[in-house]
């Protein structure tokens, strides 16, 4: 060994040998650090990092229940669901975070079109208080060219996914918005009403109608599942998960053929016509038009064609059927006969001469009946065939407002008895104290006048006038008006069977002499079947009776000692035809209220339009029937 | 010494009653059963962080091949020849750094790699981590030990000169490596303990100066690893994602294949730099203190090979890669679980790829060369 030398040698050796041992200490002193580090990181802290990583990848997701499903009479389907693909960002993930949104958006944009409407939606939503890492919408409803293009590309889109969602699908669209209402997307406002728990993964929320009404039995529990994510959010499994419990399904009253029916005839008009089937109070149709199509608020409508809803002169997105006030003309003066005599203020043959004009006082003013010349003499049966105007300004003249609103209180006019429509209005029913505080004038006799036919303060909804029709077709038999026939098959009498609350509906209409009815009913029947009938040529070649009543609202102020022209007149000015009725005249199945706007008088406007639904209705119940002919097929 | 050769009685009985095919091959048979065992574990392990797949196993395979095949040539080879050329090999070593920053390829802003036609491509700085001690070892080896300050200073040009040409590249990690290698030889060389405290000191006092010469990405580095949750998803990501793998792993691992970090991709870097996550998360403290035992045996291997070696050089030279190897396995794992900041330094003969499974297996055949030629006692 060279060890032995020489001295320098050696001590060099030794150096060299004390040089290594150092070394070796080093080495066990750092590895004894490593070790003590690792001991600390997975014995130490093992329990905080084992619950962080399995916050990495478990994810606790809400799941949003299945809205439940809206059926009409016979089980045909008004509202589903469909599965709509929707393009989502999750900001975080993005190259760049939140600060690469610009780049990605137009990254994307060479792959699918997004217009700047989607960005601007999307950057509102983005900047809203939202749970980090959580998606946001960018696009909905993808089409398959569409999920092709991203789903090929996806590896250039970190952060972009495309998420299955199952959306309302109105089947019938633009026919039946005005009586389902819609659903939309959850605005700031609705978000802080709803329950935040329950609708933590639900996108839509009903906005009107009977979507909006039923919100609480449409959409279910929320449901929850722990799924494992990678780095890059996407999910690889479900490690557990609650089921949410689905909403309920709805059975309404509506009759999709009616409901067709009625949105056919109402094609290319301003109107509404409103049915209902006077054995239970259930709407079987209700249409207003124009209406618009439901599907595109689903989803999301462009501002543009939103714009062009809003600002048509036409309003499409107003419901007439449920809001539109009108005078009821005409259609009163079954009711206001009914006030007059069972108040007694009227003697039930009570007559008039109509000279074709009626005056409150010797060389005054002029109230004008509609026919030039008059009807000669009239009583109440003649007053309601003919419809005569001045045996109304007499007998208004006589009993004052008073009974009149009461009568037609009884009616329904004046209130919301619909039950399940929230949209409703109440219109006008004035009072003479009605009057002093809107009007600040006291009630004067010409006010009745006017009341008397229809006119004047007086407005009624399409709705309210075939609540009106409906009693007076059932004798005064009342039933609350509502769209729900039943919630996942258990039937629904009264909107408070499922916990909300009824609205005041009026006492069955009793009269002191129930033998009036049938004065009512037979002049009712004339006015479609007499010879003078108002509404005789709609009510002819039917193999059936029908009830029913003409109206024309004036929408112009005529002038004294002029004439009406309706050919000269603007479109706008020309009067309102309305029409109330039901068929078949005795046991009925269906009573109805038309409005058609500046469509001219009633019985040319709007009475064949009731007259199509009356068969239809017949024809319908008939099909429902088991006949020999459904068993050939 | 004496005591050194005490340490490892069995390899000393083994090598005499050796049926001689060791000592023909020039190989330490102890040395080559602790690589081929880490490599094992490292292919195990490798296979989980490469997401399963068979095609990166079978490609680092190879390259374990090529290296083993590098590393018994390198055995072979007379280190007395190579003191001989040192002077040109440390030029040649020199120019090629200086082609690099000139002509050299690379990504991610970084500059490392030569592509010479008819060459594969490569990385001159890895030739330097053997070229740097080499050189060092070889100009000491001839001056007076402990060295003069006016050796030292040569001898610190020596290794500045190629380390800041790698820093400029830039690669932090490998210019440590090769500034650490350099400094071990002066260490072993014998220089005396108050300019190695000196040293130390003035290191210290040169952080800030340090500091000023990073670039940007190095700095970030930095603070990063100061206080990783100010980027918690940019540069912070790494390392709270490889601690939280670390951590969540446990005493006895999430087991193969099943780390959450890891496959979820939560996890960055799982066949390379941070693959030690991996399978500390898989197989728990239990799996990495077996992987810190093996190499804990082949530094002490390495240390008695040094104690064993005659010749200066090659005790300075064994005692210096001994070391080297060792900063490889703290720079890395000091990294991944949080106590140093992130530099680019691979995990020993585990981490995917090919390079530094060359070298450092270059490394190791220079450790067996100096023992194959160590004085026989008989």
């Amino acid at each position: 060994m060279p060890w032995s030398k020489m001295d320098t040698q050696r001590n060099e050796l030794n150096q060299f040998n004390s040089r290594l041992w150092w070394s070796l200490l080093l080495i066990v002193l750092v590895f004894s650090g490593l070790v003590a580090r690792l001991v600390y990181l997975q014995i130490w802290q093992y329990d905080h990092y084992v619950t962080e990583s399995d916050d990495n990848r478990q994810q606790l997701q809400a799941v949003a229940p299945t809205r439940g499903l809206i059926y009409d009479t016979n089980g045909a389907l008004l509202a589903g669901n469909r599965a709509s693909h929707n393009l989502t960002l999750v900001p975080e993930r993005l190259p760049g975070g939140r600060k690469g949104v610009d780049a990605a958006l137009a990254d994307l944009a060479q792959v699918v079109t997004v217009d700047a409407d989607d960005i601007k939606r999307f950057k509102r939503r983005m900047n809203q208080p939202r749970r980090p890492y959580s998606p946001v919408a960018l696009k909905f409803q993808l089409n398959e060219t569409e999920i092709a293009q991203i789903t090929v590309n996806q590896y250039r889109f970190p952060g972009v996914r495309i998420v299955p969602e199952l959306v309302r699908y109105y089947p019938l669209d633009e026919g039946f918005v005005h009586a389902l209402g819609y659903v939309g997307r959850i605005n700031d406002r609705e978000l802080a009403n709803l329950d935040a728990t329950n609708y933590s993964a639900t996108h839509h929320v009903g906005k009107l109608g009977v979507e909006r009404f039923y919100e609480s039995e449409l959409h279910g529990t929320v449901g929850h599942q722990t799924v494992e994510t990678n780095a890059r959010g996407r999910v690889l499994q479900v490690l557990d998960r609650l089921e949410p419990g689905p909403g309920k399904d709805l059975t309404l009253f509506l009759d999709v053929q009616l409901q067709q029916q009625a949105a056919q005839l109402l094609q290319g008009k301003r109107g509404a016509i409103v049915a209902i089937d006077p054995k239970t109070g259930g709407v079987l149709a209700m249409a207003s038009a124009p209406s618009y199509g439901a599907n595109q608020f689903v989803t999301g409508i462009s501002r543009a064609n939103y714009e062009a809803l809003r600002e048509s002169d036409d309003l499409p997105l107003f419901n007439r059927a449920l809001r539109g006030r009108y005078p009821p003309a005409s259609t009163v003066k079954p009711v206001i006969s009914l006030a007059g005599i069972d108040s007694g203020m009227i003697a039930r043959n009570y007559s008039i001469w109509d000279p074709g004009f009626y005056q409150l006082t010797e060389g005054g003013r002029l109230y004008r009946d509609w026919k030039e010349g008059g009807h000669g003499q009239v009583n109440m049966h003649k007053s309601i065939v003919e419809s005569v105007d001045t045996f109304y300004y007499a007998i208004s003249h006589i009993m004052g407002n008073e009974p009149m609103t009461n009568y037609l209180a009884k009616f329904g006019l004046g209130q919301v008895t619909i039950a399940d429509q929230p949209e409703a209005t109440k219109a006008v029913l004035p009072t003479k104290q009605w009057k002093r505080i809107k009007r600040n004038a006291s009630w004067f006799p010409g006010d009745s006048l006017n009341m008397g036919i229809g006119q004047g303060f007086l407005s009624a909804t399409p709705t309210q006038l075939a609540t009106m029709a409906m009693v007076l077709a059932n004798k005064g038999e009342w039933h609350q008006i509502r769209m729900i026939k039943a919630i996942d098959d258990e039937a629904v009498t009264k909107v408070s069977d499922v916990g909300r609350k009824d609205p005041a509906q009026p006492a069955n209409v009793s009269l002191k002499r129930p033998s009036d009815w049938n004065k009512i009913h037979a002049a009712m029947v004339d006015v479609m079947h007499g010879k003078k009938g108002t509404g005789r040529r709609s009510g002819a070649n039917s193999s059936y009776k029908m009830a029913g009543k003409t109206g024309t609202a004036q929408v112009l102020g005529i002038k004294q000692d002029s004439t009406y022209d309706a050919a000269q007149i603007a479109e706008r000015f020309r009067d309102h035809g309305l029409y109330i009725g039901w068929a078949p005249a005795k046991d009925p199945v269906i009573a109805i209220a038309v409005i058609i706007e500046n469509g001219g008088g009633g019985s040319s406007a709007a009475a064949p339009l009731a007259r199509k639904m009356f068969d239809a209705r017949m024809l319908s119940l008939d099909s429902t029937l088991p006949t020999g002919v459904k068993d050939d097929g | 010494m004496a005591d050194f050769q005490r340490l490892a009685p069995e390899a000393r009985k083994h090598l005499r009653q050796g049926p001689g095919v060791w000592v023909r091959l020039k190989l330490d048979p102890w040395l080559l059963i602790l690589l081929l065992a880490i490599m094992s574990f490292g292919l195990i392990v490798l296979y989980s962080g490469s997401g399963a797949s068979e095609a990166a196993v079978q490609k680092q395979l190879v390259r374990y091949g090529v290296a083993l095949l590098g590393m018994v040539i390198i055995t072979q080879i007379n280190l007395r020849l190579v003191q001989r050329w040192m002077p040109l090999l440390y030029v040649g070593g020199l120019l090629l750094l200086l082609a690099v920053l000139l002509f050299g390829v690379g990504a991610k802003g970084a500059q490392r790699w030569l592509s010479i036609p008819g060459l594969p491509r490569f990385q001159p700085s890895e030739i330097m981590k053997l070229v740097v001690p080499l050189t060092v070892a070889w100009y000491l080896a001839s001056r007076p030990r402990p060295p003069h300050l006016t050796h030292v200073v040569v001898t610190m040009l020596l290794v500045a000169l190629p380390v800041l040409l790698i820093a400029k590249q830039p690669d932090l990690g490998t210019s440590l490596l090769i500034g650490s290698s350099g400094i071990f030889v002066i260490f072993f060389a014998g220089l005396l303990w108050r300019y190695v405290v000196a040293a130390m000191v003035l290191g210290a006092a040169a952080l800030p100066l340090l500091w000023m010469g990073m670039r940007p990405y190095q700095q970030q580095r930095v603070i990063t690893f100061l206080d990783p949750e100010s980027d918690p998803l940019g540069a912070g990501w790494n390392i709270i994602q490889s601690k939280i793998a670390i951590g969540s792993g446990g005493v006895d691992g999430k087991g193969w294949l099943q780390g959450t970090q890891s496959h979820l991709d939560f996890l960055p870097e799982t066949h390379t730099d941070f693959i030690i996550a991996v399978l500390a998360e898989e197989f728990g403290l239990v799996g990495v203190c077996a992987l810190l035992s093996l190499y804990f045996l082949v530094l002490i291997r390495g240390l008695i090979i040094a104690g064993h070696a005659a010749h200066p050089f090659d005790r300075m030279l064994a005692a210096s890669l001994t070391l080297t190897f060792f900063v490889y396995v703290v720079v890395n794992i000091g990294m991944v679980s949080g106590v140093l900041p992130v530099v680019g330094v691979p995990l020993p003969l585990v981490s995917y790829g090919g390079t530094s499974a060359v070298t450092l297996m270059a490394s190791l055949g220079l450790l067996m060369s100096i023992h194959a030629r160590r004085p026989q006692r008989t």
